[in-house]
């Protein structure tokens, strides 16, 4: 049993993977939307480099935030409407471990793609080398969490009225304490006073919504799907 | 005595209908005694003069609002596990209280604020989660609002509201660490000194009146959602005239 259901979670992320270089356009337009708000930022507040510094960390975390909230929709909504996500609640196999694999291939999809170019942008605001691999390993600790949590928000929200804001309104105050200790932990390697502290807390919410969330990722699923 | 008895919508219905006058009234009486000693029998404050007597209705509802908030998880979580329709129609009732009352408590907070530290609004950590709260608040009845059968709507929004059960310690201590860790907290909320008797009576009087009338508001909004959902039931066209 337990290798048929890690084969199932193997087909799961396969198929969603596939599925997202079929229609590249989806994954990009999130990472390019992640790209544009961060660059509107400095349009906005003025290109002076000691204030960009400063709300960088901010800026960057929460652009990552929008852009996870945003790409919500597509984790269960195609599935959802072509009935693949009954079939999949109908298998033998665990729910919740299907469930961690679909989070495990929007991750990949969406979450990844925004860390690897963190960086990049984190030079656009003249971030020194200390800060942006900081930002880099938090919002790889960090966006993890955002898929997760953002799961369970999407399973709620899945052919309801209004589904794209409503998420979104669900998700935004639960991802508080990740923008927190995210930003928290580049602000703080940015001013030198180590960012270790901050780096386990982060890693301590993604590990606390890898136990809870695709379990009650997989009871909303039930209950839109009743 | 069987306590389940009531677990049922028709034989709650006209117990809740009972009871509601009763704190309706406890509400009142409560109030005016707490209002009389927080307005005329309490002393000025030294430090802080008379501003400080928004604390009568500002702590009431700040404690109230986070209070209702576990009740209410509490119930939905009761009403996801056993599937009882009641416990959910309870969770739904109590929601906009709770909402009423965070509101309530940011803005007679915001009130105080002003004349005692001088701004409307600062990034407090008690502040910053109480508008969190809201928030999460707000979410859970535009969820249960989004949702057209009652019954999805019942169980999607109590997995909500477990869900930000879990997390509202989480965004406390989050949020008091970000703050901490930005700048040493120059206003502390807690440091107030210690109070009159006659102060502290005044405002547990005033807790005890929130209490009543939040019971209260909460059993009349769950009669309201009983008679909306057993509409057709034969023992809602009995009770004729409603």
């Amino acid at each position: 049993m337990a290798a048929t259901a890690g084969a199932a979670c193997r087909a799961v992320v396969a198929r969603d993977l596939l599925i997202a270089a079929r229609r590249r356009s989806d994954v990009l337009t999130t990472f390019f939307f992640f790209v544009i708000v961060v660059s509107l930022f400095p349009l906005g507040v003025g290109p002076d480099p000691d204030t960009l510094r400063e709300i960088a960390p901010g800026v960057v975390w929460v652009a990552a935030l929008l852009a996870a909230m945003l790409s919500l929709a597509r984790m269960f909504g195609a599935d959802y409407a072509d009935g693949t996500l009954e079939q999949l609640v109908l298998t033998p196999q665990p729910l919740t471990l299907l469930v961690l694999s679909k989070v495990l291939a929007h991750w990949l999809t969406t979450g990844l793609p925004l860390v690897l170019i963190a960086p990049v942008l984190g030079l656009q605001f003249d971030l020194p080398g200390d800060a942006l691999a900081t930002l880099l390993v938090s919002l790889l600790i960090g966006t993890p969490a955002l898929s997760l949590v953002g799961a369970v928000g999407a399973a709620l929200t899945l052919g309801v009225r209004g589904g794209g804001a409503l998420t979104s309104l669900l998700v935004l105050p639960l991802y508080v304490p990740v923008l927190v200790f995210g930003a928290g932990a580049v602000t703080a390697s940015a001013t030198g006073m180590g960012a270790a502290g901050h780096l386990s807390l982060l890693g301590a919410m993604s590990l606390a919504a890898l136990v809870f969330a695709p379990w009650a990722t997989a009871m909303a699923l039930r209950i839109s799907l009743e | 005595m069987n306590w389940f008895k009531y677990s049922s919508p028709q034989t709650f219905y006209p117990l809740a209908g009972r009871m509601v006058p009763w704190f309706m009234g406890i509400a009142v009486v409560l109030g005016l005694v707490g209002l009389y000693l927080a307005l005329f029998a309490a002393p000025t404050d030294f430090q802080q003069g008379d501003a400080y007597r928004i604390i009568f209705i500002h702590v009431p509802a700040a404690w109230m609002s986070m209070f209702i908030y576990v009740v209410m998880a509490f119930w939905a979580g009761i009403g996801l596990a056993f599937n009882t329709r009641l416990s959910s129609m309870m969770a739904h009732a109590l929601a906009p209280t709770g909402a009423l009352m965070t509101f309530i408590a940011l803005w007679t907070g915001a009130f105080w604020g002003r004349p005692t530290w001088g701004a409307w609004w600062v990034w407090d950590a008690r502040l910053t989660s109480e508008l969190i709260l809201l928030f999460l608040y707000l979410g859970y009845l535009s969820l249960v609002a989004a949702i057209d059968d009652p019954r999805r709507a019942d169980k999607a929004s109590a997995v909500l509201a477990l869900v930000g059960a879990i997390n509202v310690p989480i965004i406390y201590f989050s949020v008091k660490w970000w703050n901490t860790l930005h700048q040493g907290s120059s206003i502390s909320m807690t440091r107030a000194p210690s109070m009159a008797s006659i102060m502290l009576t005044g405002m547990l009087v005033m807790v005890f009146a929130f209490w009543a009338y939040s019971i209260a508001a909460a059993l009349m909004r769950v009669r309201c959602e009983i008679l909306d959902r057993e509409r057709n039931a034969a023992w809602v066209k009995a009770l004729g005239g409603v």
